[in-house]
C-alpha cells in the first residue's frame, strides 16, 4: 500500500510560484509577500515569525510587501478567521521549499553534504568553517519554480520564533504616527472626492442642480453618472463644502420602506425564503419526548462601525487604473471593478493599505469604485474620497439580523431526545468579486445600473452564513436544523464578524443552560457530560478552573458560561461572564479559555480574543442598528453607541497550546461563546431568560414583567 | 484671511486660514501632521484628539480661531522612535492596539491626564478615556499602558 500522493496547502496550490511568496532582495533581507491584508489583527506578524522561522533568519531581516493584484499570490478574502490557515501554512510550507532549495546548492558550492549544512540567520555553514548565505546564493537558485509537494517543514520541537508573542511589526509607526494608514498616505497632486448619496433608504437621485456647488472655491470637478454623484476638490474642506452645497441642490425618489424595528422577528419569518435543511440525524431508538421546550433568540441589525470612515484612492493612467484600497480581498475587488469599468482585470491594479480594524465587508470595496468613477474625471490626478461617518452607519452593509427557533423535545428526566433549530435570516454575505454581477454600492446607482445583489451564504463546507455554527457540537441524539434565507432585502446586509454564529451560539447555549437549570444541573457539568470532544472539553473546564466555578452566589451578581468550536472546525473557546445588577446590568469580568492549535504568536491570540469578547460585550449589551420606516436613524455614535472604557469588563485569557496541531485563526472564537455566556449570567443573576439582543435595560424589565 | 498664531509642538506658527475652519482639517490638509485622524467630524469618537493647553480636545470641530495663541500638541509633539514618550514606550510594550486608528487621540487623552494626574487609579484613567472609542476592544491593554507609563515616570 502507498500513502496518498503528499497535497501542497491550499492558497499555494492555487499560487505554486515560490517567487511570487518569497524573495532575497539586496542588503541581506528577505521579501515576504502573502494574500493576505492587516487589518488591525496582527496578521503580518505572524506570517513573518512562520517565514523567519522556516528559513532560519532573524524576524528583523523579513520585509512583509503590502498585497497587490500586480504581484502577490491570489488567497481571495482575508476573512472567515483564516489567514493562519492558509497563508501561514502556504508560506510555511513555501518557505521550507525554498530552504531546501538553498541548502542543496550551498551543498553543492561548499562540497558538504546538505544534511552537515547549519543555517543560522542566513548564513549557511557546515564543517571546516565553511560558509555561505541565501544572499550569496541567489544567483544559483531560482525560485522561478513551482513549489513541490514534498518539502518538509520543521517539526514543532525545532520552531524557535513561532509560539512566541514576537513584537507586531505594524505598532511603532502608530505610536509615532508614521504614516500607514490609507486615511494619511499622500501622493503628488492628490486630490479630494466625496460622493452625494441618499438619506431615504434606497432613494434614486432624479435631479441635481450643480450651481451651487460650483460656486464652491477649490472644486475641481462635479462628477455626475445616473444616479451617482460627487465632487472632486482640492482640499477635503473644499470637498466637504462642495458636497453640502451639492446636497441642496438634489431631488431624491421617495426610497423603499423599512421593516418595523421592534417587530424584526415577525419581519424576517413573513418574508419569502429559500429554505436548506443544513443538517438531520434521526435517533436510534423513538422515545416520546414528555415536553417540548420552544423557544424564540433574536438578533438585530449590527453595525461594523469602524473608527475610521471607508476610504480609497484611485489614478487613472489612459485606460489603466491603479486603486489603494483597505479591501480585504484586492483580486476580489478587481474582479468587480473590471465588470462596472468594462475593462480587462489586467488594466486595473488593486493594492492594499491599512484602514481602521475591519470586522467584515463593509464599506470598503464600495469607496474603491466611488474613487476609480471620480478620478476618471480629473485627467491622471491622483484622488482621495472618504466616507462621512453619517454614511459609514448608514449605507454600509450590516451584519444580518437573525430570528432563530429552537424546539427540544425533552423526556420525563429533562434529557434532550430532539433538538430542531429554525433560522430566519438574510444571507450574510454579498462580497466582491464572487458573482456575474458587481456588489459595489456605486454600481447600483450608475446610469444603467446593476440590480442591488441580495445577500447568500456561504456554503457548510466553508463553515456557512445563516446556519454557521447552528449544528450543536453536543451529543444530541435527534436534529434538523433548518436554514430559511430571506429572498428580500430591505435593509443591506453581507459579512460581520461570526456571520450567523453568534447568533445561533446565543440560541443553543442559552436553551443548553435553561435545560440545565430545570434539571438542577450545574451548566458546566451539563456541557461537559454532552461534550465528546476532549479539546472542548478541556477549553471548557479551563475556563471553569481558572473562573473558580461556580462561585458563591451573591445577590446581585450572576455567572454564566458559553462554549463554541467556531464554525465546528475552527478554534474552540468557552467563555464564563461575571455580570452585576439589578436592572441595568454590568459585565465585570471575562474568563476565557481558546485551543487554536498552534498559537503562532501567543499574545496574538490572547489579543484576538479579548478584542472579540469586548466587542461582542459591546454587540450584546448595546448594538442595535435603528431605523424607522423610511431611514436609518443610527447614523452616529450618539445613535450607535457602543462599550466605553469604563463600562470595558476585565478579560483573562488562558491559551491551551497544541504546537503540534495545525494552527486556525482566533478572530471570531469569542463572539458566540461570550454572548451566551453574558445571556446566561443574567439569568443567574436576575432569574428571567432575556432572548432579543441587544440585552438592555428596557429588555430585562419586559423579562421580568413577562415573568411575573 | 486673517493670519492665526499659535503654538504646535513646540513650535511657533501661523497659518493664513478662514477662522472658522476646524483645527484638524488644518492640522492634516495644510500642515501635513496626519497624528490626529477622522473618526466622524462630530468630537463623539476622540479619534482627532490634540492637546490644546494641556487638556485633550477635539480638533475636528474646534474653530482655527479659538486656538489662537494656544498650545498645541499633536500625537508628533509626544516624541519619536528616537526618544518616545513613556506613553509611546509603554504601548509597544503592552502591545496596546489592534488596527491603532484610535491610538493618536488615546496618547493624547492619557498624556492630559498624566499632565495634571501624575499617578491616576485604573478607574480615573477609564474616565480619562471615556471621550475616546476603540472598535477592536483593545481598552484594557491600553490602560495598562498608561498605568504603566504612570508608574515609570513616577520612578524617574
Amino acid at each position: 500500500m502507498t500513502s496518498p500522493a503528499p497535497k501542497l496547502p491550499i492558497s499555494l496550490a492555487a499560487n505554486p510560484r515560490l517567487s511570487s511568496w518569497v524573495r532575497f532582495t539586496d542588503e541581506g533581507r528577505v521579501a515576504i509577500s502573502p494574500g493576505k491584508v492587516e487589518i488591525g489583527q496582527g496578521i503580518v506578524t505572524a506570517l513573518a515569525q512562520i517565514a523567519a522561522d522556516e528559513l532560519d533568519v532573524d524576524i528583523s531581516r523579513v520585509e512583509m510587501i503590502r498585497t497587490s493584484t500586480a504581484a502577490s499570490p491570489n488567497e481571495g478574502v482575508t476573512s472567515g478567521s483564516l489567514s493562519i490557515q492558509q497563508s501561514g501554512r502556504a508560506l510555511r510550507h513555501a518557505c521550507a521549499d525554498v530552504r531546501q532549495r538553498f541548502l542543496a546548492a550551498a551543498s553543492e558550492r561548499l562540497g558538504v553534504d546538505a544534511s552537515l549544512l547549519n543555517i543560522d540567520d542566513g548564513t549557511i555553514s557546515g564543517p571546516g568553517n565553511v560558509r555561505t548565505s541565501y544572499w550569496e546564493l541567489t544567483g544559483d537558485v531560482s525560485l522561478d519554480h513551482d513549489a513541490t509537494p514534498g518539502a518538509i517543514a520543521k517539526s514543532a520541537a525545532t520552531r524557535a520564533v513561532t509560539g512566541h508573542s514576537v513584537p507586531r511589526v505594524d505598532i511603532p509607526d502608530k505610536v509615532f504616527a508614521r504614516p500607514r494608514f490609507i486615511h494619511d498616505a499622500s501622493l503628488p497632486g492628490l486630490l479630494h472626492g466625496r460622493v452625494l448619496r441618499p438619506d431615504l433608504s434606497g432613494a434614486q437621485l432624479i435631479a441635481l442642480d450643480e450651481e451651487a456647488a460650483r460656486a464652491v472655491p477649490g472644486l475641481v470637478a462635479i462628477v455626475r453618472d445616473g444616479g451617482f454623484a460627487g465632487v472632486i476638490a482640492d482640499s477635503e474642506a473644499a470637498a466637504e463644502a462642495a458636497l453640502t452645497a451639492l446636497r441642496k441642490g438634489a431631488a431624491w425618489s421617495a426610497g423603499e420602506p423599512l421593516p418595523d424595528e421592534d417587530h424584526l422577528a415577525d419581519f424576517l419569518r413573513s418574508q419569502p425564503v429559500e429554505t436548506t435543511v443544513i443538517d438531520t440525524r434521526t435517533a436510534a431508538s423513538t422515545k416520546k419526548a414528555a415536553r417540548t421546550l420552544r423557544r424564540q433568540y433574536t438578533r438585530p441589525y449590527i453595525a461594523h462601525a469602524s473608527i475610521a470612515p471607508s476610504c480609497a484612492m484611485a489614478q487613472w493612467d489612459g485606460e489603466r487604473v491603479h486603486v489603494w484600497t483597505h479591501s480585504q480581498g484586492v483580486y476580489l475587488l478587481r474582479a468587480d471593478l473590471a465588470i462596472v469599468l468594462k475593462l480587462p482585470a489586467e488594466s486595473i491594479v488593486v493594492e492594499h493599505m491599512e484602514g481602521a480594524g475591519c470586522y467584515g465587508h463593509n464599506a470598503a470595496d464600495d469607496v474603491a469604485l466611488d474613487a476609480v468613477l471620480l478620478a476618471k474625471a480629473v485627467g491622471g490626478r491622483p484622488v482621495r474620497v472618504l466616507w462621512s461617518r453619517h454614511d459609514e452607519m448608514a449605507h454600509a452593509p450590516f451584519g444580518a439580523a437573525m430570528a432563530i427557533e429552537i424546539e427540544a423535545d425533552l423526556d420525563a428526566d429533562n434529557e434532550i431526545i430532539g433538538w430542531r433549530h429554525d433560522i430566519w435570516s438574510n444571507g450574510h454575505a454579498a462580497r466582491p468579486g464572487r458573482a456575474a454581477q458587481p456588489a459595489l454600492l456605486a454600481a447600483t446607482e450608475i446610469e444603467n445600473p446593476y440590480p442591488r445583489m441580495v445577500s447568500t451564504n456561504p456554503p457548510a463546507a466553508n463553515g456557512g452564513g445563516g446556519d454557521r455554527n447552528s449544528v450543536p457540537l453536543y451529543d444530541l441524539p435527534a436534529l434538523t436544523i433548518t436554514s430559511h434565507r430571506l429572498l428580500t432585502m430591505p435593509v443591506r446586509t453581507s459579512a460581520l464578524r461570526t456571520l450567523g454564529a453568534q447568533g445561533n451560539v446565543f440560541a443553543i447555549e442559552s436553551l443548553l443552560d435553561e435545560i440545565a437549570e430545570l434539571r438542577g444541573e450545574d451548566p458546566v457539568a451539563f456541557r461537559l457530560r454532552r461534550l465528546n470532544d476532549e479539546r472542548a472539553r478541556d477549553v471548557v473546564r479551563a475556563a471553569a478552573r481558572r473562573a473558580q466555578w461556580k462561585p458563591q452566589k451573591r445577590s446581585g451578581v450572576g455567572h454564566g458560561v458559553g462554549f463554541a468550536r467556531y464554525k465546528n472546525t475552527g478554534a474552540y473557546c468557552a467563555a464564563i461572564a461575571e455580570i452585576e445588577g439589578t436592572d441595568d446590568i454590568r459585565v465585570k469580568r471575562l474568563t476565557l479559555a481558546v485551543d487554536v492549535g498552534e498559537a503562532i504568536n501567543p499574545d496574538g491570540v490572547v489579543n484576538q480574543i479579548e478584542g472579540g469578547a469586548i466587542q461582542a460585550t459591546s454587540w450584546v449589551l448595546k448594538e442595535r442598528v435603528r431605523f424607522d420606516q423610511t431611514h436609518i436613524t443610527s447614523t452616529s455614535w450618539t445613535d450607535y453607541p457602543i462599550l466605553t472604557f469604563s463600562e470595558v469588563p476585565a478579560v483573562d485569557v488562558e491559551i491551551i497550546q497544541r504546537p503540534e496541531i495545525e494552527p486556525v485563526g482566533a478572530g471570531e472564537a469569542a463572539h458566540g461563546p461570550v454572548t451566551a455566556a453574558i445571556a446566561n449570567a443574567v439569568f443567574d443573576c436576575l432569574g428571567v431568560r432575556v432572548r432579543d439582543l441587544p440585552i438592555t435595560r428596557d429588555r430585562i424589565i419586559a423579562a421580568m414583567e413577562l415573568a411575573s | 484671511m486673517p493670519t492665526i498664531q499659535f503654538q504646535l509642538n513646540g513650535a511657533a506658527i501661523a497659518v493664513d486660514t478662514d477662522p472658522d475652519h476646524a483645527l484638524l482639517d488644518v492640522l492634516r490638509g495644510r500642515l501635513g501632521i496626519t497624528g490626529p485622524h477622522f473618526g466622524c467630524g462630530a468630537g463623539e469618537c476622540g479619534a482627532c484628539h490634540v492637546m490644546v493647553d494641556d487638556r485633550a480636545m477635539t480638533s475636528c470641530d474646534m474653530p482655527m480661531w479659538s486656538v489662537a495663541d494656544k498650545d498645541v500638541v499633536t500625537v508628533e509633539g509626544l516624541g519619536t522612535a528616537e526618544r518616545p514618550h513613556p506613553l509611546q514606550r509603554a504601548f509597544i510594550a503592552e502591545q496596546a492596539m489592534q488596527c491603532g486608528y484610535c491610538v493618536s487621540g488615546i496618547l493624547i487623552s492619557a498624556a492630559a491626564l498624566l499632565k495634571r494626574n501624575p499617578s491616576p487609579t485604573e478607574a480615573e484613567v477609564r474616565t480619562a478615556l471615556d471621550r475616546n472609542l476603540c472598535r477592536c476592544g483593545s481598552h484594557n491593554r491600553m490602560v495598562r499602558a498608561v498605568l504603566r507609563a504612570a508608574s515609570e515616570m513616577a520612578a524617574r
